[in-house]
């Protein structure tokens, strides 16, 4: 039974009530409040989390300097496609963790096909290659984990701990899955966008194509979701 | 840069004072700091947590010194909490381990190395070789359930391959326990050491305790559960090479002057000038805990502290990377198992030496280490990575 609620204590519950005087409002304004001037202030004086290296080859220093002269900040796109490659690693690792409990999860009715979360698998991992490539061939470093990076993964730690929780099913897999994706589909867009802006046509090509594969996840995994909702209210 | 106890005053006791925005500072950066900054950082939080902890237990069992104990136990809470809250809120409990183990495997190779008492090196060693199969699994949790590169956190300092592995660390308790140094006749930085080493893995084992919980992935809760247990063992072990003969102040006093000791190898070796004020003012604290506690000890065990305490610290621990060191162990000592207090190699367990059933009882339902890193090869990237095989 849960208990997390008034009702499952009648009686405490009252006595808890006999602290409340409905006069007294409590809730601070947010803007100008003693917890917003503590927050400001240690924001006001932070370094950044951290900072993209410059360019590991000669090559990409060359293109940094050249993008540089036109007003262009080519750290951005480094960073962001850094933010991109880390998601999409992890985001395979959010597959293989639910298939890697697929017996258990495929008893929910409406749960996707193996082969179908399977093939998404395989589409994230694709990507994290083609994003790792992408950065060799910029003469960027792909093993540096970007500020972009590094915020992602603080973002995904909790995708990953409901999906690994050994007490969760196939409803609260998805919709672990469809947050990481409705984020995969911004991301990709906006990765898009930039590249053109900096003239990385080429590349561009490329991350629309895994734009398409994002556009056809994110579909699925909503009508898995929509599908298990209804059965579940159905039932 | 050296430190002769006798000459330098430190800063009093009255007025090592605090509040709270300097207590809480801005922390270190995940990225943009050397990996050995974290290390320092863990170290220390290592280091003032055992002064607590000390400080606590030595007040258990001395009511006249319980005044001096509490006084001085505040300003080192204070300094740990310091320290400690430098570590960052974007490195994950995990990546926090991964720094722990970089910790014990680094500052454990240089006390190693420059451990004058062969037996006491050789158990060092041991350990050593331990925490290097720990980091080697925990790297491949990381790797295998965040799908994160752990050499982000090590930064290519330490080596991410297979040490003496955890399935076979489990040893019965007597086989745990070492001979401790003389106090009449050991080293003063023998000493050190000891406390040194004991601190840091009293504060993993902790760690791994309070988090192993806060993962939801079974395989993760379990690796955390078997490692803790090997903690717990290294425990034991390092605690055990003090001489428990020394007296309740002669050991306090040792602890102040661990704690200078590490705070002056910190502050040689600190790159960030920002943590590098810190540690240089603390030893300057702990300078000034040495003087309060050596007048303790004058007037109540009316002996001279210079008996206890070297004049001047020995060559600071030495925060680099100990690769070369660490591989050349590997080769000669990954084979070395323990029965009572002395080493022995594998070959000479029995089915029924205790360490071997109490080890196959533990891993008799599986093994935690060795599923997590079942076929595990660390590689830049990740595992998901592929490279090109080689023509």
């Amino acid at each position: 039974m849960n208990r997390t609620g008034n009702a499952s204590s009648p009686v405490d519950s009252k006595k808890m009530l006999e602290n409340v005087d409905p006069n007294v409002s409590t809730a601070p304004r947010i803007e100008k409040s003693r917890i917003s001037a503590v927050r400001t202030a240690y924001s006001e004086n932070a370094a950044p989390v951290g900072s993209v290296p410059p360019p590991a080859s000669v090559k990409g220093a060359i293109t940094t300097g050249a993008q540089m002269l036109t007003g262009k900040n080519p750290a951005v796109f480094i960073n962001k496609l850094g933010e991109r490659l880390a998601f999409e690693r992890t985001g395979t690792r959010l597959y293989q963790a639910v298939i890697s409990r697929y017996d258990v999860l495929k008893a929910t009715p409406g749960f996707p096909k193996l082969a179908d979360l399977k093939k998404i698998h395989g589409d994230e991992l694709a990507h994290f290659q083609m994003l790792w490539d992408s950065l060799v061939e910029l003469g960027a470093d792909p093993t540096v984990v970007t500020p972009g990076a590094d915020l992602a993964g603080v973002e995904s730690t909790g995708l990953l701990q409901v999906i690994t929780d050994p007490r969760t099913r196939g409803a609260e897999c998805l919709h672990s899955l469809l947050v990481a994706e409705l984020a995969d589909h911004d991301g990709w867009e906006m990765l898009i966008d930039l590249a053109r802006s900096l003239g990385h046509d080429t590349l561009a090509g490329r991350f629309e194509k895994a734009l398409q594969q994002e556009e056809m996840h994110l579909s699925s995994v909503r009508n898995w979701m929509t599908t298990i909702i209804n059965n579940e209210a159905a039932a | 840069m050296s430190l002769d106890l006798r000459k330098e005053k430190g800063i009093s006791l009255s007025d090592q004072k605090f509040d709270w925005k300097d207590l809480v500072r801005l922390p270190i950066s995940k990225l943009n700091d050397d990996a050995f900054t974290r290390v320092r950082v863990i170290l220390m939080n290592g280091i003032e947590a055992d002064a607590l902890r000390f400080k606590h237990i030595c007040g258990r069992m001395n009511k006249e010194l319980r005044p001096h104990l509490a006084k001085i136990r505040r300003v080192e809470h204070f300094q740990q909490t310091m320290v400690n809250w430098l570590l960052p809120p974007d490195q994950s409990p995990l990546e926090t381990t991964i720094g722990y183990e970089q910790v014990a495997i680094e500052v454990t190779a240089s006390v190693a190395q420059h451990e004058p008492n062969p037996y006491l090196a050789q158990v060092y060693r041991f350990g050593l070789l331990e925490d290097f199969d720990h980091m080697y699994r925990y790297s491949a949790l990381m790797d295998r359930v965040e799908g994160k590169d752990p050499n982000n956190i090590l930064q290519n300092y330490t080596d991410v391959i297979p040490g003496r592995p955890t399935a076979v660390e489990h040893r019965d308790p007597q086989d745990d326990l070492r001979d401790h140094y003389d106090r009449t006749n050991a080293h003063p930085l023998s000493k050190l050491h000891a406390v040194t080493i004991m601190s840091a893995e009293y504060q993993t084992h902790d760690y791994y305790m309070n988090i192993g919980p806060t993962f939801a992935d079974p395989v993760a809760r379990q690796l955390y559960a078997e490692i803790a247990a090997i903690e717990e063992q290294h425990v034991t072990q390092y605690e055990s090479l003090s001489d428990p003969t020394e007296s309740w102040l002669e050991k306090w006093l040792l602890h102040e002057a661990t704690e200078c000791y590490n705070y002056l190898s910190c502050a040689s070796y600190e790159s960030n000038p920002r943590i590098k004020s810190i540690w240089e003012r603390f030893l300057d604290y702990e300078i000034g805990h040495i003087r309060y506690v050596s007048e303790l000890f004058s007037k109540i065990e009316r002996r001279d502290p210079a008996e206890v305490i070297p004049d001047s610290l020995p060559e600071p621990i030495k925060f680099e990377s100990h690769r070369d060191f660490i591989r050349e162990t590997l080769k000669n000592e990954v084979d070395l198992r323990t029965s009572g207090t002395q080493f022995i190699h594998k070959d000479q367990e029995t089915p029924d030496s205790p360490s071997v059933i109490y080890r196959n009882q533990l891993n008799s339902k599986g093994i935690p280490s060795e599923i997590v890193a079942d076929g595990y090869q660390w590689r830049p990237g990740t595992e998901l990575k592929v490279y090109p095989k080689a023509a």
